[in-house]
């Protein structure tokens, strides 16, 4: 798993606000009017993060190394 | 903050017809959001019935499914809640089942499957001209379709249907079987699986059940009990919810001409008409699932204390006047419509993408095909299941 800082992003055309990932990692997502919003664009890693991006059925969620933009989350 | 002096009221209310909804829950959003209820096991809880509330207790970490497990907290069913089902944990052991099978039930993944549902249905439907008018509607569509997609997204044999049926319909009894008849098809299932993953041990498999057993036996992901309890619990919510579903929208669509005809005159609007029907149908006869509060929490205005429970029920918080406007009206394409049919959180159910599909796949389908579908008996002598935890129909018998 890649350490260092990440980006996290929250697409809205495709979230749904199922409250997954705010319910996963609560630290990192908070849903405002039926939408998911990253508490902060770039964190310290955190595997807690990948949990949520992972579980999200919508894929809506996209975490990438902050330094060389590698896809983090969600898996292929 | 309210003061609440009254007397628990007693929970379940009384079992309700059809697909009615008892209009205390209407009087519980106006005057007592947050209610003091009296269960038949483990003693009182709180009832919220507000679609705020509702989200609130499910989306926030201070409520704990876990704490449930094991203990003589208040609830429907005299049995206690397990520690192995994915249904009673808590970040981060659930989401570390959850992120084990969330890939195969992604939006994306699930439409690869629409042409096999379309597929199933067509033949279904063909079946069901080929034997004649009147037929009956669950038999014939509800209950195969889904049937059919979990098992061969999971790799269980269709061909054993017909047992582990009966045990999913037991097991989600409230007061239709005993409490023996319930731990004997709990045992019976989880022994049903158990034997289909040692199948996999012996000849490993490309489908659901065989990716889960190389994460467990591979990468120790999961213990053996969290295997077999996640099997369990896939295939069982994997049909009967939906099994369910496919009947009472017909019903329902059935029992409101005037927007069926408007729906068939514009095909387009189905995916929103499903939506619809999601929020308008009950499912659940009742509040569910308990949780506890791990800290004070302020909900709908009221105090709940660390260590007690609430129960919610989305049925009631899908007809809040103060989200829906007309909310007890069938709108078949209301634009604003945020339901929790699927709940909501970390809970928030893994099979959503795939009943949604399944459902448009169905009631498209047969509206598409059969144009003049009718009830092939008067309306209120359509059978009804009784004494479970899902309402739906013993037999829908149509004519077309």
């Amino acid at each position: 798993m890649s350490e260092g800082r990440w980006q996290v992003g929250v697409d809205h055309g495709a979230c749904i606000g199922s409250g997954i990932c705010a319910g996963t990692a609560p630290a990192y997502f908070r849903i405002d009017a039926g939408k998911s919003y990253p508490v902060a664009e770039l964190i310290d890693s955190d595997e807690v993060v990948l949990d949520a991006a992972d579980s999200c059925p919508m894929e809506a969620i996209l975490v990438k190394d902050a330094s060389s933009g590698a896809v983090l989350a969600p898996e292929a | 903050m309210t003061t609440v002096d009254q007397q628990p009221r007693t929970y379940p209310f009384a079992e309700s017809e059809r697909l009615d909804i008892d209009p205390r829950y209407a009087e519980l959003r106006e005057h007592e959001p947050l209610a003091r209820v009296r269960l038949p096991y483990g003693g009182d809880a709180w009832l919220a019935t507000r679609h705020e509330d509702v989200r609130l207790v499910l989306g926030d970490p201070r409520f704990s499914r876990a704490a449930t497990v094991g203990r003589d907290v208040p609830r429907l069913t005299p049995s206690l809640s397990r520690d192995s089902s994915i249904l009673s944990m808590d970040p981060p052991e659930h989401s570390r089942l959850r992120r084990l099978v969330a890939k195969a039930f992604t939006a994306r993944r699930v439409e690869q499957l629409r042409p096999r549902a379309q597929q199933v249905v067509d033949g279904l439907l063909d079946d069901l001209v080929a034997q004649g008018s009147p037929a009956d509607l669950v038999e014939g569509l509800a209950l195969p379709l889904p049937i059919t997609m979990i098992c061969e997204l999971l790799g269980v044999p269709t061909e054993d249907r017909d047992r582990f049926r009966a045990w999913s319909d037991t097991v989600l009894a409230l007061t239709a079987f005993s409490p023996e008849e319930i731990e004997v098809a709990i045992a019976e299932l989880n022994g049903y699986l158990a034997g289909l993953i040692q199948q996999r041990r012996e000849e490993p498999t490309d489908d659901l059940l065989g990716a889960l057993v190389l994460a467990r036996d591979e990468d120790d992901r999961l213990s053996e009990d969290e295997l077999v309890g996640l099997g369990v619990t896939l295939l069982v919510a994997g049909h009967e919810t939906t099994a369910n579903q496919i009947g009472n929208f017909v019903y329902a669509l059935l029992t409101h001409p005037g927007p069926l005809a408007a729906l068939r005159a514009d095909p387009q609007a189905l995916p929103t008409a499903i939506e619809e029907l999601l929020r308008f149908t009950p499912l659940g006869s009742s509040a569910g699932f308990p949780r506890i509060a791990m800290e004070d929490v302020e909900v709908g205005g009221v105090l709940v204390r660390a260590g007690e429970a609430v129960l919610v029920h989305a049925v009631s918080a899908n007809r809040d006047e103060r989200v829906f406007e007309h909310a007890a009206d069938l709108d078949l394409v209301r634009a604003h419509n945020p339901h929790i049919a699927f709940g909501h959180g970390v809970h928030h159910c893994l099979g959503a993408p795939l009943a949604r599909m399944e459902l448009q796949v169905a009631v498209g389908t047969l509206l598409d095909r059969f144009p003049r579908l009718d009830f092939a008996v008067p309306a209120d002598e359509v059978p009804w299941k009784r004494g479970r935890l899902v309402r739906g129909l013993r037999a829908l018998p149509v004519t077309w």
